[in-house]
């Protein structure tokens, strides 16, 4: 097939007329005629009417419609009129149907999307909206505690009891190997400076201060959030895009109470038992790690047992709890406050995992500086 | 429509403005709805029709204005008062709003543990009965995701007729049903409405569904951003003095009229 490339010619018909006399194939693959060129010429003949002529127009497809659609609208903004003569029937009706709704408004008003560009100023208002959330989620969470202390919330056993399964039993495996590793990384960490001083002993005292202050309560929380707390925003979004959440408020009741209390309950119930858990496991995880060093594990054991203090094992169980709400708080505030699409729920889980995060770190800082001037 | 008999006026809208920031949907809207009506808020796509429907239940206030239940300020009352009135609602959705981490029986069921003193074994039987009422006996273990979405809004159906309720809301009842379950469902609002004497407030575009139940009806226009028709869907046909109207009542082509996304 010998195409021929798509080409226009502008010529003066005399009284500020002027024709557009279009020629060759207006097809996909061809060269696209420049309208922008077109544009200057004609801002330098300015015409008072321009028809385009197509009568020596070979095939078209697309490409001719969005020119000649540009034409148009370039003629409507400068106050020319336009016209077509002798084009095929299909170009004119097309270009009736097209041009018979008159363009929006560029600026659209009620969608302002934003650039894809970083903006101090925007990341500022976002996260002080964000807090604001947060705290009007806070205040709606402790009103319907309130309520429940009374006896009078809508909160169902049966929710709590298989949340603190989700939250709990399920939860193990992975506990558990994360919590070994973390002892056992603590364990090396302190052996490779203390046997310098040859105090290896010491890595039991390391260990068990390390996991039951710090690192128990941490990496289960950190765990807790990626899996518990990304869970409930997804399942809280989800229901906000299927009009659950619009159902239950709609029965009279509370979608705090109902949905957002047992889960938070169920949260702050497990995660002392998950970081007891997690502690042993670690402690032993250390011990594994002191067995290579050639510290036998009785050895290991009652030197453990001289850095046991009750105040480290509280210091980790206030934690847990402190965690568990900030998980719960975040999870479910992104859920709650979820869109109504699918990009909305996957927006809602990783705003709660991040938000956690970020809870866990500020919070975890603040107990151990307020802990350190309490001399704990 | 000012009628004598003003006491049977159950719902009222009172100058409500629905706006999402500063893109007015509707203004000025004005209407009252009967005690025993099966009233329709119709409109063509995107004119606002769920969202006044979202201002009635309560789940979002308008911009201005108020919507009255028998007389009383749905958006005035008190926290308690609200529930008590939402009590008096059977409600489906759009997608239908089943719980989708409960059985059909669980969905059933919530509404009368919460507000009935019931035993177990009466709350089984009247879910059992419910079912039974719309076509679904037998399905009280599957969960909402394992039936036809057909029968989803039949369940939702049953789960908004769970306490006898004073008024039903349905958001689109036949959207995306066959014409036979569509009629199926329409026969099935108008028997339940029938024999519990409840009114009925339906949003949907379904001419079919408007002429065979519907008794009063709005017409929200969304050109003008108001409401252009109240009255008898039947009468607005033949007689409204707005042509959209007429032509949207009969579905004849939009010659005159350009449809605005």
């Amino acid at each position: 097939m010998n195409s021929q490339p798509p080409e226009y010619q502008l010529s003066d018909e005399g009284s500020a007329a002027s024709s557009l006399v279009l020629s060759g194939d207006w097809i996909q693959g061809q060269d696209p005629a420049n309208f922008s060129q077109l544009k200057s010429e004609l801002s330098s003949v300015s015409p008072t009417s321009l028809t385009a002529d197509g009568s020596s127009l070979g095939a078209w497809d697309s490409e001719l419609m969005d020119f000649l659609l540009q034409c148009h609208d370039y003629c409507r903004a400068q106050e020319i009129a336009f016209a077509t003569r002798n084009m095929p029937q299909g170009i004119e009706k097309l270009l009736a149907v097209a041009t018979a709704v008159e363009a929006r408004p560029q600026p659209g008003q009620d969608s302002p999307s934003r650039p894809l560009s970083f903006n101090p100023l925007h990341a500022l208002h976002d996260a002080i909206g964000d807090l604001q959330e947060s705290l009007a989620f806070t205040g709606e969470v402790t009103i319907a505690l309130a309520r429940l202390a009374r006896g009078k919330a809508n909160t169902r056993l049966s929710d709590f009891k298989k949340f603190c399964y989700q939250a709990g039993p399920d939860a193990f495996a992975i506990i558990s190997l994360t919590s070994v590793l973390v002892g056992m990384i603590l364990g090396y960490l302190g052996a490779v400076q203390l046997q310098q001083l040859g105090a290896g002993i010491y890595v039991a005292n390391l260990v068990v201060i390390g996991m039951l202050r710090e690192m128990g309560v941490l990496m289960t929380a950190v765990v807790m959030a990626g899996r518990t707390g990304a869970a409930y925003a997804a399942q809280l979004g989800t229901m906000q895009t299927n009009d659950e959440i619009d159902a239950i408020t709609t029965m009279g009741i509370s979608p705090v109470e109902f949905l957002v209390l047992p889960r938070m309950l169920a949260l702050i119930v497990i995660m002392p038992l998950l970081t007891i858990y997690a502690n042993l496991l670690g402690i032993i995880g250390g011990g594994i790690v002191a067995g290579g060093l050639g510290i036998s594990p009785l050895q290991y054991m009652l030197q453990g047992e001289t850095a046991l203090a009750f105040n480290h094992v509280l210091v980790g169980l206030l934690k847990s709890l402190v965690f568990a709400t900030l998980i719960a708080v975040a999870g479910c505030r992104a859920g709650m406050n979820s869109g109504r699409s699918s990009s909305a729920v996957g927006q809602a889980a990783t705003n709660a995992v991040v938000t956690a995060l970020v809870y866990l770190i500020v919070a975890d800082a603040a107990i151990n500086i307020l802990f350190q001037q309490l001399g704990l | 429509m000012t009628d004598a008999s003003i006491p049977q006026v159950q719902i009222e809208i009172r100058d409500v403005t629905m706006a999402y920031g500063a893109n007015v949907i509707q203004r000025d809207l004005n209407f009252t709805i009967n005690r025993g009506d099966i009233f329709v808020i119709m409109g063509g796509s995107g004119c606002g029709k769920s969202t006044l429907l979202k201002h009635m239940l309560g789940l979002i206030p308008p911009s201005s204005g108020d919507v009255l239940y028998d007389g009383k300020s749905f958006f005035q009352a008190s926290a308690a008062e609200q529930g008590a009135m939402r009590q008096r609602w059977g409600i489906t959705y759009q997608s239908g709003g089943l719980f989708s981490a409960m059985t059909l029986e669980q969905n059933i069921a919530l509404p009368l543990e919460l507000y009935t003193q019931y035993t177990p074994v009466e709350i089984a039987d009247i879910v059992a009965y419910k079912l039974a009422l719309v076509g679904l006996a037998g399905y009280q273990t599957y969960y909402p995701s394992a039936i036809s979405g057909g029968m989803q809004k039949r369940a939702a159906l049953a789960r908004a007729i769970a306490l006898d309720p004073d008024i039903l809301f349905f958001d689109e009842p036949s959207a995306g049903l066959d014409p036979i379950s569509s009629r199926l469902l329409d026969e099935l609002i108008v028997q339940i409405k029938e024999s519990m004497g409840a009114t009925v407030v339906m949003v949907t575009h379904e001419l079919p569904s408007i002429f065979a139940i519907a008794t009063n009806s709005v017409y929200l226009d969304n050109i003008s951003r108001t409401m252009i028709a109240y009255g008898n869907p039947t009468e607005l046909r033949d007689h409204s003095p707005q042509p959209v109207v007429r032509q949207f009542l009969t579905r004849a082509a939009a010659a005159a009229i350009e449809d605005k996304p």
